[in-house]
């Protein structure tokens, strides 16, 4: 562990061409993206060329960001010093509607990593993406895929059809606890709903900033349905959630709970306390005050040392620079963040894990 | 159980010039019929509400508490809570020695309705008996200019027909509308709100048509009242990013009973990616955190609860103690009592702004 100097906890390959997908398609499937002319998965949540979704400077000559392993390795690995990084793909298929389209190309997705990035590079890990379309589905590819212990976590978008908490998902939370693997919640919507309360927004930046709610609504959804009352040692992590909302998220849902709790009696402590416990976040988009001293006020609101993953959310425009941990977040909890957290979230990625 | 049973024993020592930011009056059916033509009467009584949901008497999620109120709160005469103003007085406004009241009217205002006319007809006649029933006898209480929002050519009318009179303080809104509140159809609404010389305030409740959350609908009660907060800030993020403010400078908004802690880590938020993006709103021509300092005001209640209470004064600093006004939202069953509900290390000057000093500057009450 003493040789582990950072564990980058998000970050994104691109898939430039769904051509690349071919080989990993059963034949069916690779007749259908040729002769129906399906030329594209990818989600509105990061358009190509919108300046969040790449850092200009890691962009490519084709304009994308993160397509190789060796791309990753020199701007993420060598860059910032990362022992492992963890590759949360981003590529549309969790918008798909037609159920066994959606399986065929999860599956494809999730071999796309494994042989492009995973065999390439030994530092690399990744998620196993999972088709929420069907749960039955989800559940077998998070055992097809978990076999391979370079894949560490489950990853499913924020933003679902129905709340993440909802019984029907229960599937693949039984799954990710007697697999000893986190569910990683990243930013993003499958887009069955609109992505705030109040219909479609006219900006994108409405859509992007709204993943925070969505996150505050997932995150409540879970606890409120009892999830953790059933998986006390499920671990869920927050991928690209940002940071400074969860404090006062908590002190309302809180509250709440204390004064409605009879409706759901199956949460038998605070919510701020299962959160604590159960709940990690990634470090960007650090979402922080400009001055240093309230970022240090704000991170200690979270009133946890154990909660924070480090994260560079490459390739995506978060920050200019080369500075890991922004600036007014204590010296003190550098080396949590950098290594020592992401290793007690990540059982996978400790040289002896706790489950073989 | 949520047993709320106050005793009008406190004694006063200070007087804090209490200005209450969110009352709820029940305004009764019976007295809607003086106010409503034959056919939106008998219209009312034929077809009822049909606010965008599917349930024909109550709501889609159960409340915790009968009518969502205090126990101790049911008029000792009889009626709902809410609908005796003699009660309303000795529970609330003498009993904490209250300066004003702000009355926002909740059911059966028709607010929402997927009938537009009739919604313009209800929130005429919710005005009048704010009027009749309430801010007449008792001029403590001021009402709110209740607007059909889903007509906003109705909604233009009603503000003009109260602007100047001044038993009306703020022309109301609520937070779950078809369309996000920056969006060009409301804008009648806040030309109208601005040329009154009226805040618009923004109550969380309402149905959309959309879903509660951007994942769906959700399970529990509990889920519902804490994405009160949550949803209002896409509330504000809207009215931020569609430019409202280069366009109506005038403009203040009141965020109602849905909390405040959540809104500095917005302006952060909203800060930050608009400082990358802000190619995409050219009309919006300052950080939001700006206008957000600048057009909105909170109100408390339900207080924030921090497990370290000066957390929450981080908050209120972060926001400003100009901008927070102090609310119970009589009579439901997450009052504030005024006397507990603030946080202790407030200084007696933050207090007293909180309290009503605020209000009274916001709202031009003497």
């Amino acid at each position: 562990m003493s040789d582990i100097k950072a564990i980058d906890c998000d970050v994104h390959p691109s898939l430039p061409d769904i051509k690349l997908l071919l080989p990993h398609l059963e034949e069916y499937w690779r007749d259908s993206v040729i002769e129906r002319g399906i030329s594209s998965l990818e989600t509105a949540a990061y358009p190509p060329k919108a300046p969040l979704t790449a850092r200009p400077d890691w962009r490519g000559d084709n304009g994308y960001a993160a397509t190789t392993a060796a791309e990753l390795a020199a701007q993420v690995l060598d860059k910032w010093d990362a022992s492992y990084a963890i590759c949360n793909c981003l590529y549309g298929v969790q918008l798909v509607f037609n159920e066994d389209m959606a399986r065929a190309f999860h599956r494809a997705l999730n071999d796309w990593i494994r042989t492009e990035f995973l065999d390439r590079d030994a530092r690399l890990r990744a998620s196993i993406i999972v088709p929420m379309q069907n749960i039955e589905y989800a559940v077998e590819e998070i055992e097809r895929c978990a076999t391979d212990r370079r894949f560490v976590q489950i990853m499913v978008l924020c933003m679902q059809e129905t709340p993440l908490g909802r019984r029907h998902h229960w599937p693949i939370f039984a799954a990710a606890e007697r697999l000893g693997l986190p569910i990683g919640i990243h930013a993003g919507s499958n887009y069955r709903n609109p992505v705030t309360s109040l219909g479609w927004p006219t900006s994108y930046l409405e859509d992007y900033t709204s993943q925070a709610q969505g996150f505050q609504s997932t995150v409540t959804s879970l606890i409120a349905e009892g999830v953790f009352a059933k998986y006390p040692k499920l671990k869920v992590v927050l991928l690209e959630s940002g940071v400074t909302w969860l404090p006062a998220f908590l002190w309302r849902f809180s509250k709440t709970w204390r004064g409605a709790r009879t409706e759901v009696p199956w949460v038998d402590r605070s919510p701020a306390e299962i959160v604590r416990d159960n709940f990690r976040l990634t470090l960007q988009p650090f979402d922080g005050p400009s001055h240093p001293d309230d970022v240090e006020r704000i991170i200690d609101h979270l009133r946890s040392d154990d909660m924070l993953l480090f994260s560079s959310d490459f390739p995506h425009w978060q920050f200019d620079g080369d500075a890991r941990i922004p600036k007014g977040i204590p010296e003190g909890l550098r080396r949590k963040i950098l290594v020592e957290n992401p290793l007690a979230t990540y059982d996978r990625l400790n040289p002896t894990p706790a489950r073989a | 159980m949520n047993m709320e049973v106050r005793q009008p024993l406190r004694a006063q020592k200070t007087r804090y010039g209490i200005v209450d930011c969110d009352i709820h009056p029940k305004l009764l059916m019976e007295d809607f019929r003086a106010h409503l033509s034959n056919q939106w009467w008998s219209h009312l009584q034929t077809y009822g509400f049909r606010p965008r949901h599917g349930f024909a008497k109550t709501y889609p999620m159960p409340k915790i508490t009968p009518q969502a109120a205090r126990r101790d709160a049911w008029p000792p005469t009889g009626g709902l809570p809410g609908s005796d103003l003699s009660f309303m007085r000795e529970q609330l406004l003498d009993l904490y020695d209250m300066d004003y009241g702000i009355m926002n009217p909740l059911t059966p205002t028709g607010q929402g309705d997927q009938n537009p006319e009739f919604s313009a007809a209800m929130s005429f006649a919710s005005n009048e008996v704010q009027l009749a029933k309430w801010s007449g006898p008792e001029k403590r209480l001021k009402a709110s200019v209740v607007v059909p929002y889903e007509h906003p050519e109705a909604a233009q009318v009603e503000i003009k027909r109260r602007a100047g009179d001044k038993r009306f303080a703020q022309v109301f809104m609520l937070s779950r509308i078809a369309e996000a509140h920056g969006r060009r159809r409301y804008w009648p609404i806040y030309q109208a709100a601005v040329e009154a010389g009226l805040p618009v305030g923004i109550h969380a409740f309402g149905y959309s048509g959309w879903p509660l959350t951007n994942s769906g609908w959700p399970s529990f009660y509990i889920e519902e009242v804490t994405e009160h907060a949550i949803g209002q800030a896409a509330v504000v993020a809207s009215m931020i990013f569609e430019g409202l403010f280069e366009r109506y400078r005038d403009l203040k908004v009141v965020l109602i009973e849905c909390g405040f802690g959540w809104l500095p880590a917005l302006g952060w938020r909203l800060d930050k990616h608009w400082e990358r993006m802000r190619d995409e709103v050219p009309h919006v021509r300052r950080p939001p955190s700006e206008y957000l300092r600048e057009h909105f005001w909170v109100s408390t209640q339900p207080m924030e609860e921090a497990e370290d209470p000066d957390h929450v004064i981080d908050a209120m600093r972060w926001i400003g103690f100009d901008r927070i006004l102090f609310a119970t939202d009589y009579p439901h069953w997450d009052f504030d009592d005024p006397f507990v509900a603030l946080p202790p290390s407030l200084t007696e000057e933050q207090r007293l702004a909180i309290y009503g000093g605020n209000a009274k500057k916001l709202y031009g009450l003497a």
